[in-house]
């Protein structure tokens, strides 16, 4: 694992995501540019997958449960040849393969259409449960933004993941402590965070969600410890890399992008680039 | 039919090793010898339809048939959204299997009846849905279900259905039977109320009148070149359904013949109106107080023909 390459990638997954915003002038930002190290740690350096194959049996699943990240998730899958580069200026157009949330399996490399939360850990626990049934080898990494925590149906599946020892199930959760009208403490309080994983049986950690070589490090330590389900707590910031809006309540989601305001995320990003 | 969607569920099995089946908690007994043979295949779930349907779209999504079973309501109402949008909008071969569709639970009151199941279902784009009137029906349907393209709802009547079909009566999914021929007026059923338009023939026979039995175990994909078939010559079609007016076999028999019908035909639907089943009881009394039972479709057959 290469901490500087990482960081770069992640850089540069964050221009790759403000050029689509360039062009396209939508979407939920904040909730992409909170899950960029994530992302390109798992797809860097530890899903195991292959763009040539993308629907070979003993791969590993990545489902981005908090569907409306997918921006980010976008740029990683072009980034790794499952799209094409210039496929990402389509988004949100009529037509296009890529919308404001991601589709199985119009998407190559999108494991379930997500975008109605709650949905994406049980879809993973039931895709777990088949390659047992097959008795073939593959890990199931879920991301999951907090507000999607207040899905009862998350909690649903956590009961089961626990109850079947899933131990190739590995749950993040973004928690970037914002959600859409306000902070998660505001709206509906998520805390004790990895209390309640704990309780529901989870091995359970937390990490900075923006370092690189933490998450890294979390998995590796996870994927050492059998027969419980995993949860990776990230804390992250909502619309990092990107400090005029970081947290801000407003931009979970834009459907309008002036040039305007482009040009203060563009500025931020080249700010924070330097 | 209760005992024959299971023994049929567990020969699938045996003949196809991706067969799977999931109940959400249900009583003991449920396909013991599938648990004890398939044990890898089996799965009792808890109280989470929202999450057991989901799971089922991920078992799918992997190559798995999977039939998953609860009692109706909690399938149709509660786990709606994952029925359309994590099962039916993939096509994946799901089969949903509502138990005690229709006014089959009565004394445990309306949580427990999916009056509306035939309807909201119908309106699901991929999503077939049938409900077959026997075990005869039902042994010759659940065999069909291995290789039948995208998801099924299928409603799971009391059992001990009195049985109407003749044994050597050809099934197809997404077929009418015909059960008597008619002039003047059919009657279209489905599910159990095969048996009460039958019972009302026979006495309607002894009448002198010769009403058509036209049964549509499966509501969607619709048989519409069946019901059509009869609009050529017919004054009236009486629907008759354990379920709401709005929308399950009313409403495709309306439209049907609304939009396709080249003469007019009148259509006259027995079902249950803007109302819930509250009076507990058994289904028979509740049958009785929709008006679902044969002395009243005699009635109105009476009453269309004047």
């Amino acid at each position: 694992m290469n901490v500087k390459k990482l960081v770069g990638e992640a850089r540069f997954i964050r221009e790759k995501i403000l050029h689509i915003i360039e062009v396209a002038r939508r979407g939920h930002i904040g909730s992409a540019f909170s899950i960029v190290e994530i992302l390109v740690v798992l797809y860097e350096n530890i899903l195991k997958i292959d763009p040539q194959n993308p629907r070979s049996k003993k791969r590993d699943r990545f489902i981005l449960s908090k569907g409306h990240g997918c921006l980010a998730l976008y740029a990683v899958l072009a980034q790794k040849g499952f799209i094409p580069q210039k496929t990402l200026e389509t988004f949100c157009a009529y037509g296009s393969i890529l919308g404001g949330h991601p589709q199985y399996p119009k998407v190559p490399g999108v494991e379930a259409t997500t975008g109605s939360l709650g949905h994406g850990m049980s879809i993973g626990i039931g895709m777990a449960l088949a390659g047992r049934i097959d008795r073939v080898q593959f890990n199931v990494y879920v991301l999951l933004g907090d507000g999607e925590c207040d899905e009862g149906t998350v909690w649903e599946a956590a009961l089961s993941a626990s109850k079947y020892k899933l131990d190739n199930v590995y749950v993040f959760v973004d928690y970037n402590k914002m959600q859409c009208y306000g902070s998660t403490f505001e709206v509906l309080d998520l805390e004790p965070m990895l209390d309640k994983w704990k309780s529901f049986g989870f091995d359970t950690r937390e990490v900075n969600g923006h370092n690189a070589k933490e998450i890294y490090k979390a998995i590796k330590r996870a994927q050492t410890v059998k027969g419980k389900p995993h949860a990776i707590i990230c804390h992250t910031v909502k619309g990092k890399g990107l400090p005029s809006i970081e947290n801000a309540a407003g931009w979970h989601h834009k459907a309008k992008i002036t040039d305007e305001d482009f040009e203060i995320l563009a500025k931020d990003l080249r700010s924070v680039s330097k | 039919m209760r005992k024959a969607v299971y023994e049929e569920i567990y020969k699938l099995a045996q003949i196809d090793k991706n067969v799977v089946f999931i109940g959400s908690d249900l009583g003991r007994d449920v396909l013991k010898d599938f648990k004890q043979r398939f044990p890898s295949r089996f799965f009792m779930e808890g109280v989470s339809e929202g999450h057991l349907l989901s799971m089922c779209a991920g078992m799918a999504m992997e190559g798995k048939i999977v039939f998953v079973s609860t009692i109706a309501p909690f399938f149709v109402r509660r786990a709606f959204e994952q029925i359309l949008v994590d099962i039916a909008m993939h096509k994946l071969p799901v089969r949903i299997i509502g138990i005690g569709g229709g006014l089959v639970y009565a004394p445990l009151g309306p949580t427990h009846m999916a009056i509306e199941d035939l309807a909201t279902m119908r309106a699901i784009p991929h999503m077939s849905v049938v409900a077959v009137s026997d075990s005869v029906q039902m042994r010759k349907f659940i065999p069909q279900t291995l290789t039948y393209k995208g998801p099924i709802y299928i409603r799971l009547a009391k059992g001990g259905d009195p049985i109407v079909t003749p044994t050597g009566m050809p099934f197809r999914i997404g077929r009418a039977m015909e059960f008597a021929k008619g002039k003047d007026v059919y009657v279209v059923t489905t599910g159990i109320t095969l048996q009460i338009a039958l019972e009302a023939r026979k006495k309607l026979s002894q009448k002198g009148y010769y009403v058509g039995v036209l049964h549509f175990p499966t509501i969607k994909p619709f048989d519409t070149k069946a019901l059509l078939g009869i609009t050529q010559h017919v004054k009236a079609v009486i629907t008759i359904e354990e379920g709401v007016q709005s929308g399950g076999l009313a409403g495709i028999v309306s439209e049907t013949i609304a939009q396709h019908s080249k003469r007019f035909v009148r259509v006259v639907s027995l079902g249950i109106g803007e109302t819930y089943p509250v009076l507990y009881g058994s289904q028979d009394k509740q049958l009785e107080f929709f008006g679902l039972t044969s002395q009243n479709l005699i009635k109105t057959v009476e009453r269309v023909l004047r």
